[in-house]
């Protein structure tokens, strides 16, 4: 045996390339082919049943315009819950950073010019939802408390914290239309493709790239999968949990700001119903519980799939009273799918 | 005097009120296999997670090549050449073989991006050259956690080996080997001891410590109960009082 010990690799003239077949394709990407595999299935099912609406553009288009809304905190979901914790406070994390937003917006009157107020606005809410975050796993990390038990609490608290610095009350942020970052946020282009739709896309290929391309992502993989063979290996597991939850509070801050420009209004409630789709999309999309293993794509199609069902009902001709049962339905028969191909697979 | 690679000076380690090392003085010398022995419980892996910076020792010092090093942590154990084989091996299982060669010290550019080809031809390299598996099942995209125990165990290997190792940790290495695999690990640890390296080697064997060690430590109760050179004692006598000390506490 040669004790290689060169601290720098020495140079490879040959790349180590395995000649492409697609047995082997399928059984590295099998989670998410499974979970195109789902999508499609579905797709062509709901234009069977429905060709009128499901062969117009404008359903897509309206897909495109709500389904951002949760889709965009799925992505950062995602790598938290590869990383093998739990966040159920983005909700509040949306209301609380738009609270941010118009105290600083109505704060900064000095200023005169409505877009630099507007812009301070949005500042202050991605840090109070990156801060929001970091306490989030600051207590987790440091007291060693589950986070599914911490967000619980913190869910309500900042919920709370919403209500009270608001009285409770709604109103109307209308001044933000005259703004660019109106349009830049949620304008539409053509008419057809909104600007949210634009800002998941850059979300999701921003989150792909840190989990898949970054050492960040490669030690978020290892600490959900063995996070004792990640320290003894020297990776710093409680920073990559922080930062994990810091993300979920960012990304969750700015669905908040996105969404409620798009209805130019700020409801205390805000966020409150995107708990259970955010989290059936990462499921749906394959990510395991367990941590260690999921995908950004997979959340990517569990959203859209998450998305299109409540319409897809309707237009079919049921009523909405079946949209729950299809929902679980639907979920149940995903993750069993997911934990099959997870057991084949490479 | 020449410097010892390795020393701690006095060093103890306390669990709340469990005393897991107690006063212990150790050394390393350059270029010397040293084998650690004791019962389960006696303080073998304790000691080896303070020398790898996983635990940070209640008192006591530690120096590398004579000067005091403070506050000891993985990655600055690893920076001074620290390299360990643990005993429960430190894989993700989940991941696959790159991932798992490169743990916690990935190849990337400045923004902190992975240089994957790299790390893929550089795991084909090691696996095939250095521990000569040819099965296409442990190519760098497998999952680590469909290898048999040996195949594992060699991944560990590797990744002690891929890196400026100056002083290689064994915690009970053979554990769960084939007895060809357990054999082809002997003849790897005297390979460290060719390439002028020092390495401490922990097993419940005693003949495979006999066999490698230059000296041989023994703890017990998180104590250092004595200390032997192998080519002074007999191995008849070794575990003769081995057996002793398990019973007693003590040499004499």
């Amino acid at each position: 045996m040669n004790a290689e010990s060169n601290g720098t690799a020495p140079i490879v003239t040959q790349h180590y390339k395995v000649p492409f077949s697609i047995k082997r394709f399928a059984r590295v990407y099998s989670a998410q082919l499974g979970i195109l595999g789902v999508f499609l299935t579905l797709f062509i099912i709901f234009i069977v049943l429905a060709p009128n609406t499901f062969l117009s553009g404008r359903i897509y288009s309206a897909f495109m315009t709500s389904i951002p809304f949760f889709a965009l905190m799925a992505i950062p979901l995602t790598i938290l819950v590869v990383a093998k914790e739990m966040d159920l406070s983005f909700g509040s994390i949306m209301a609380m950073g738009m609270v941010a937003f118009s105290f600083t917006y109505d704060g900064t009157a000095f200023i005169g010019n409505t877009t630099a107020r507007v812009f301070l606005a949005i500042i202050a809410a991605l840090l109070a939802g990156t801060m929001i975050g970091w306490l989030n796993g600051f207590i987790v990390v440091k007291f060693g408390i589950p986070s599914l038990v911490v967000t619980l609490g913190t869910q309500f608290f900042w919920r709370g914290a919403v209500l009270v610095l608001t009285s409770g009350t709604n109103f109307p942020i209308e001044y933000i239309k005259g703004t660019f970052f109106y349009p830049l946020l949620v304008g539409k282009i053509g008419g057809f493709l909104p600007m949210q739709m634009v800002w998941l896309i850059v979300v999701t290929i921003v989150g792909w790239l840190l989990l898949n391309r970054h050492k960040f992502g490669a030690h978020v993989y290892l600490t959900g999968d063995n996070i004792n063979s990640a320290e003894l290996m020297g990776v710093n597991t409680g920073r990559v949990r922080i930062q994990a939850f810091m993300l979920v509070g960012l990304v969750s801050a700015f669905a908040g700001i996105v969404y409620c420009f798009y209805i130019a209004y700020f409801w205390p409630n805000t966020g409150d119903g995107y708990l259970l789709s955010t989290l059936a999309s990462v499921f749906l999309g394959g990510t395991s519980v367990f941590g260690g293993t999921g995908t950004i794509l997979g959340t990517f199609l569990g959203a859209f799939i998450i998305g299109a069902i409540e319409a897809a009902t309707v237009a079919i001709g049921l009523t909405g009273f079946w949209t729950q049962l299809i929902y679980g339905f639907i979920i149940v028969l995903s993750v069993i799918m997911h934990t099959y191909l997870r057991k084949r697979g490479e | 005097m020449e410097e010892y690679r390795l020393e701690l000076r006095n060093v103890s380690k306390y669990f709340g009120e469990v005393k897991a090392l107690e006063d212990i003085n150790f050394q390393l010398g350059q270029n010397e296999i040293v084998g650690l022995l004791g019962d389960n419980g006696a303080g073998k892996s304790t000691l080896i997670k303070i020398i790898t910076g996983y635990h940070q020792p209640t008192s006591g010092e530690i120096y590398f090549n004579g000067k005091k090093v403070d506050h000891l942590t993985v990655p600055k154990a690893r920076a001074l050449g620290v390299e360990t084989v643990y005993q429960e091996r430190a894989l993700a299982e989940m991941q696959n073989l790159w991932r798992n060669i490169f743990l916690g010290r990935e190849l990337c550019n400045s923004m902190g991006f992975l240089d994957i080809q790299r790390m893929r031809d550089e795991t084909h390299r090691l696996m095939t050259q250095s521990m000569g598996f040819t099965s296409q099942a442990v190519g760098p995209d497998s999952r680590v956690g469909k290898y048999s125990g040996g195949e594992k165990q060699g991944v560990a290997i590797v990744r002690a080996l891929f890196f400026e190792a100056e002083i290689i940790v064994l915690d009970e290495p053979t554990m769960g080997l084939s007895l060809k695999e357990a054999a082809k690990l002997i003849s790897f640890v005297n390979s460290i001891k060719e390439a002028g390296k020092s390495a401490i080697f922990i097993d419940h064997n005693i003949f495979h410590v006999y066999d490698v060690a230059d000296r041989v430590v023994v703890i017990d109760r998180g104590k250092v109960a004595g200390e032997f050179m192998t080519q002074n004692i007999s191995l008849n006598d070794l575990m003769e009082k081995m057996v002793h000390v398990a019973e007693t506490g003590s040499f004499e």
